[in-house]
């Protein structure tokens, strides 16, 4: 399905966001202004945008330890999402979930999560309640290569299939699981092959290439809403920072040439060449994106900054729904 | 009367969940075998043919996977009942139990909510051997987040399990092997035995007895044998572990002087040691006796018989400890 070009812009928009938020909290942790981990999502925007423009709302997503990228792409607004990276009680998880748990149920995104591989399941559950209710929504599992070692993910891939559930399993392939090249854990070449042993489809994408996994997604997802059942899609990608944080903490683990040759497909750029030649985007209207988004991205530094952090009383609230304690 | 009406423990926790599903449409059951064979032992038993394997789901032997559908489902708004046929097998869903759904609320800032119901068969003897016959309950009270209930009969069974239900919270229900096929009074009506309430199943004056699950049936029998020796004791059934009902217990230690803690668990690390912590916090000066722990010896449980039989405390072992608590010797024979 041919993008129109709306959904060009949108995908555009969306990508810039992710840059852009993320290029700023890789800085804010430069300079120890964030506490805990962080985990860019810098070079893999295009598998975000791609699948999520096909999504409402009502829709629901899994994301991972490196998330932030997928709850911008469902919708996630700068402030509690900065706020929430700062530990302030404004933040998306009032300061109580950070970088690694960031979430918005409102936005039908379940959650970062800091166990590989554990959103899977929890998006079987939600792909459960959308066929249950009957409500023509979709849930997307979206997981690394590495998570596609772990037993959680071949469960739910299982589960999914012998249930029929509207899911699309969205594997981010960046061939590094953590600091551990992906060809050194496993003994396929593409992740995709795990699809036929779970009687789905499964389909490899550019993961550099928005329209490709805008496409991919698209089918995947209308497949899932009309009942057919899950796909497996890869998209081929890769980050460009380290795993956590923005540098190699002086750690060599992946050649410079690598990266480099990565850099030059840089998902955002090769797609703004394309939409500036295929008149779907001009430069001045480039430029005046960039400076809004980045006006946006300053706004909410400074609303994060100027946040309180959460109470001492808070460390007891939100344990049980109705609050009952051990003691 | 319907309220003479008498019901096994197993069909207590069937009806619980029936009338439960009859009232709610967003309940739905799911799990190894519960389907068309009703559950290994029997407890799912119709419920698939009255509601259909929409709502009655037989999945893949897949812990993870299960837990994770009732996580998932759960936080987008349905009501899972989702059965881990052996409480030894949480272990293979501890991912999804303890990092999952005990922490989503929290770490998602309250707004999530999880009206999770994790069912189980906890216990041994049954010479299931090692992996399934443990009593993990303690491991589960550990963890800030999840609520644990352990009937001891079924008129528990079927009011508990209902709260559990209704419940916003991840709540674990164990049900005990060995006690599936007791009868016991259950009303026919749908009724609820609130979470975080203990029972006092028998008043006394001399002992406080803290048992749940098997081991408060056994310390009633224990209680037995000791009422002919001139031995009064209290038996208190918490029914729920977490949140545990800590001043039932010290009310009751400050009347009696003394406590003891059963459990099938082994003792060490067991919920006894929490428990009788508490007891000694708050009621340290009423006490004319340590608080006394009576549990499993530190192994796995043995698959023979003859071990088995050893192994986990009855009401001979639980009425021997008592009268320890006591200082009173064991009648002669």
């Amino acid at each position: 399905m041919e993008p129109n070009p709306d959904v060009l812009r949108d995908l555009h928009r969306r990508m810039v966001r992710i840059r852009l938020f993320e290029e700023a909290a890789g800085k804010l942790a430069e300079a120890a202004k964030l506490p805990g981990f962080l985990h860019l999502y810098v070079g893999e925007e295009a598998v975000a945008a791609g699948v999520c423009v096909n999504l409402t709302d009502a829709d629901s997503i899994t994301s991972t330890h490196r998330g932030h990228g997928h709850l911008v792409a469902k919708g996630g607004q700068f402030r509690p999402m900065m706020a929430e990276l700062m530990a302030k009680s404004t933040g998306y998880c009032n300061g109580k979930g950070g970088s690694m748990h960031i979430s918005s149920l409102e936005l039908g995104m379940l959650g970062a999560n800091g166990i590989v591989g554990a959103g899977s399941p929890i998006a079987v559950g939600a792909a459960f309640t959308h066929k249950y209710r009957d409500d023509g929504n979709v849930a997307v599992a979206f997981f690394g290569d590495g998570a596609t070692n772990i037993g959680a993910f071949h469960e739910a891939a299982n589960m999914a299939c012998a249930l029929k559930l509207p899911i699309v399993f969205a594997c981010e392939n960046n061939e590094y699981g953590e600091f551990t090249r992906r060809d050194h854990t496993m003994a396929i070449t593409d992740i995709v092959d795990r699809a036929q042993g779970y009687g789905m489809p499964g389909v490899i994408v550019d993961g550099m290439d928005a329209v490709a996994v805008y496409e991919a997604a698209a089918e995947a997802i209308a497949f899932a809403r009309a009942g057919k059942g899950p796909t497996l899609i890869e998209a081929k990608t890769y980050r460009f920072y380290n795993h956590h944080g923005v540098q190699n903490l002086g750690l060599k683990y992946r050649p410079d040439s690598e990266v480099e040759v990565w850099k030059q497909r840089d998902p955002i750029f090769t797609f703004e060449a394309q939409l500036e030649d295929m008149g779907v985007l001009t430069v001045d209207r480039r430029e005046a994106l960039w400076a809004e988004l980045r006006a946006d991205i300053a706004d909410a530094i400074t609303f994060a900054e100027d946040s309180p952090y959460p109470e001492q009383d808070q460390i007891l609230e939100d344990v049980y729904t109705r609050m009952e304690v051990a003691r | 009367m319907s309220d003479e009406r008498s019901l096994s423990y197993m069909m207590a926790f069937n009806e619980a969940v029936r009338q439960s599903m009859r009232a709610d449409e967003t309940i739905f059951c799911a799990g190894e075998d519960i389907g068309a064979f009703g559950g290994v032992f029997g407890t799912y038993g119709g419920l698939q043919k009255e509601f259909g394997a929409r709502r009655v789901v037989d999945t893949p032997i897949s812990e993870q996977a299960i837990v994770g559908l009732g996580v998932g489902s759960a936080v987008t708004g349905l009501r899972p009942i989702v059965d881990l046929m052996f409480m030894d097998f949480i272990c293979v869903a501890m991912d999804q139990i303890v990092n999952q759904a005990a922490k989503l609320k929290y770490m998602f800032g309250g707004k999530a909510t999880l009206p999770l119901t994790i069912t189980t068969a906890g216990g041994a003897g049954l010479s299931a051997a090692a992996q399934h016959s443990q009593s993990l309950e303690a491991i589960l009270c550990h963890i800030p987040g999840l609520k644990v209930v352990y009937p001891s009969n079924p008129y528990d069974m079927k009011g508990l399990m209902v709260s559990c239900i209704r419940d916003d919270n991840p709540t674990v229900m164990v049900k005990h092997k060995r006690l599936l096929g007791i009868s016991g009074p259950v009303p026919e009506d749908l009724y609820t035995v609130p979470l975080g309430q203990a029972n006092m199943l028998r008043p006394g004056k001399d002992v406080t007895v803290v048992a749940w699950g098997r081991m408060a049936n056994e310390s009633m029998v224990a209680a037995e044998i000791l009422a002919g020796e001139g031995i009064d004791c209290e038996v208190i059934d918490p029914r729920t572990l977490q949140p545990f009902d800590t001043a039932t217990v010290v009310e009751s230690a400050r009347k009696t002087n003394r406590v003891i803690v059963v459990h099938e668990a082994v003792r060490f690390g067991g919920l006894g040691a929490e428990i009788a912590s508490q007891v000694q916090e708050e009621a340290f000066d009423f006490l004319d006796a340590p608080v006394a722990r009576i549990g499993a010896p530190f192994s796995p449980v043995p698959f023979s018989p003859a071990l088995e039989k050893h192994y986990v405390p009855d009401a001979k072992s639980i009425a021997s400890g008592i009268r320890g608590v006591l200082g009173r010797k064991s009648p002669g024979r």
